[in-house]
């Protein structure tokens, strides 16, 4: 009689260990304008493999100076492809896993409705106080905002009017909270199902600016490489194609 | 060694402390000597609603600052009916945030002084016939003296080391609201890290001696009485 309990408790125990390596939580460090998407790819991650993510957004050149001053992040989703590219350089992330899980959007927004045209007529104007962009010394999608500014030949007219989102999130809740009347913000930011969801919006034709290449890898401090793996499996499966394009990225 | 962009920053950030150390003189004191004198109910609510900022992390007081100033809040509603277009981005509105972020920091002191001071002298003053307004500009004034100056360097060298407000409502514009330490956060986040060392041993180095300076002065101010 024992000996069956003692079988049914070992048994268990390895059953207990056997779920432990199987389902795993790993640490995202998320760029501000995916971390919405990555939200909903961790749901169905969790439901398919098991796994969990942990998910901290932020900016992409935050998340460069934490990395390498040893933050204990497993996989890093940039907003571009530089900073994955430094840190495997720099020995901090594993070369062979670095690809582009998205091509992002910039968006000209502004949650007042129509102020926003086709043709972003409205840059020409001094019907705007302010106008928010991301961090261009260091936010990719601020170097786009700018690039875009200076190809409409708008930059050196528009310039003291330029305020400067920390992170392309907080560009966001500047122009969300009206403080500015528009801003140049991450299209995933605004689309919910393939739609704008409030105001007006010029979607940036990509040739006005460097493509956003956004680049995921995989840390060297990952010690759970299965469950590591298994998310840059699933970032390229169909599904999450699918959710990644409802949001505008390609 | 120090960047035209720092120098500017730090300007900016001499500025805004020394406008918010004035205004807050004016402010913190008649809340410091109310405090001190009522016998009203609002006593302790109040004192509670000063000492706020003391605890609250700097996100929320820049959240509620960000939509009060904004054109839908009622603040925004209030300087636009005023003809001022709009305080976030400004310097102005940098320092509408900073004395409601220092302001602990400019009255418990004073309330601290006042306190020490006492009923009596100003009874004395009384006798004397002396009003209350003259009383308490020669009397408990210049008595509490060393209170005002810790208060005004504590309340100067907490704005210098403001940051998560202004990085919350002030839009990093050169020269309006990059202050110091939003200087330095850049920096780091540009991996130009030797232009934040710079900066940040400033910093470091001026808050130290202000420190130090307060650790000074107190001991002295405690002989003399």
């Amino acid at each position: 009689m024992t000996n069956y309990w003692l079988r049914v408790l070992s048994s268990l125990v390895f059953l207990s260990t056997l779920m432990n390596t199987q389902a795993a939580e790993i640490n995202v460090a998320v760029a501000a304008n995916f971390s919405i998407v990555l939200k909903e790819i961790a749901v169905e991650f969790q439901k398919d493999t098991g796994h969990q993510l942990a998910i901290t957004p932020g900016a992409t050149g935050k998340f460069y100076a934490q990395i390498s001053n040893g933050a204990p992040f497993d996989v890093f989703l940039s907003a571009d492809d530089e900073t994955p590219r430094k840190l495997v350089q720099e020995g901090k992330a594993i070369a062979a896993s670095q690809f582009t899980y998205a091509i992002g959007r910039l968006a000209l927004w502004s949650p007042i409705l129509d102020l926003v045209d086709k043709s972003a007529d409205i840059l020409k104007t001094d019907k705007f106080k302010y106008i928010a962009i991301a961090n261009a010394k260091v936010a990719p999608y601020g170097q786009a905002a700018v690039q875009t500014m200076q190809k409409l030949g708008v930059l050196t007219k528009i310039e003291p009017r330029v305020v400067q989102g920390e992170s392309i999130a907080q560009t966001f809740q500047f122009v969300s909270t009206g403080n500015a009347q528009l801003g140049f913000v991450a299209l995933s930011q605004i689309l919910e199902n393939g739609k704008i969801k409030t105001g007006s919006a010029w979607i940036v034709p990509e040739e006005m600016h460097e493509q956003l290449k956004q680049d995921a890898v995989v840390l060297k401090s990952c010690n759970q490489t299965s469950a590591c793996q298994a998310l840059m499996e699933y970032l390229k499966s169909e599904k999450v194609k699918k959710m990644m394009a409802s949001y505008g990225y390609k | 060694m120090l960047t035209a962009e720092a120098l500017q920053a730090l300007w900016l950030t001499l500025q805004l402390s020394t406008v918010v150390t004035l205004i807050l003189l004016v402010i913190g004191t008649p809340i410091a000597w109310w405090l001190v004198q009522t016998r009203s109910w609002l006593k302790r609510p109040i004192g509670a609603l000063v000492a706020l900022p003391l605890v609250l992390p700097p996100s929320v007081l820049g959240f509620y600052l960000l939509l009060a100033m904004g054109p839908q809040g009622p603040v925004g509603q209030f300087t636009r009916s005023l003809g001022i277009e709009q305080l976030p981005f400004t310097f102005w509105g940098l320092v509408i945030a900073s004395v409601f972020y220092s302001l602990p920091f400019m009255v418990q002191p004073l309330q601290t002084a006042f306190e020490a001071v006492g009923k009596r002298p100003m009874e004395v003053a009384a006798t004397l016939r002396a009003s209350p307004l003259d009383a308490f500009f020669s009397v408990a004034l210049p008595m509490a003296l060393p209170g005002f100056v810790t208060a005004s360097i504590m309340t100067f060298a907490h704005t210098v080391g403001e940051f998560g407000v202004v990085l919350m409502i002030g839009g990093n514009i050169a020269g309006q609201t990059r202050v110091a330490s939003v200087q330095i956060y850049d920096y780091v986040e540009a991996m130009q890290y030797s232009q934040a060392h710079t900066l940040s041993a400033i910093l470091l180095l001026f808050s130290f001696l202000v420190l130090l300076g307060l650790q000074l002065w107190r001991p002295q101010t405690k002989r003399e009485v």
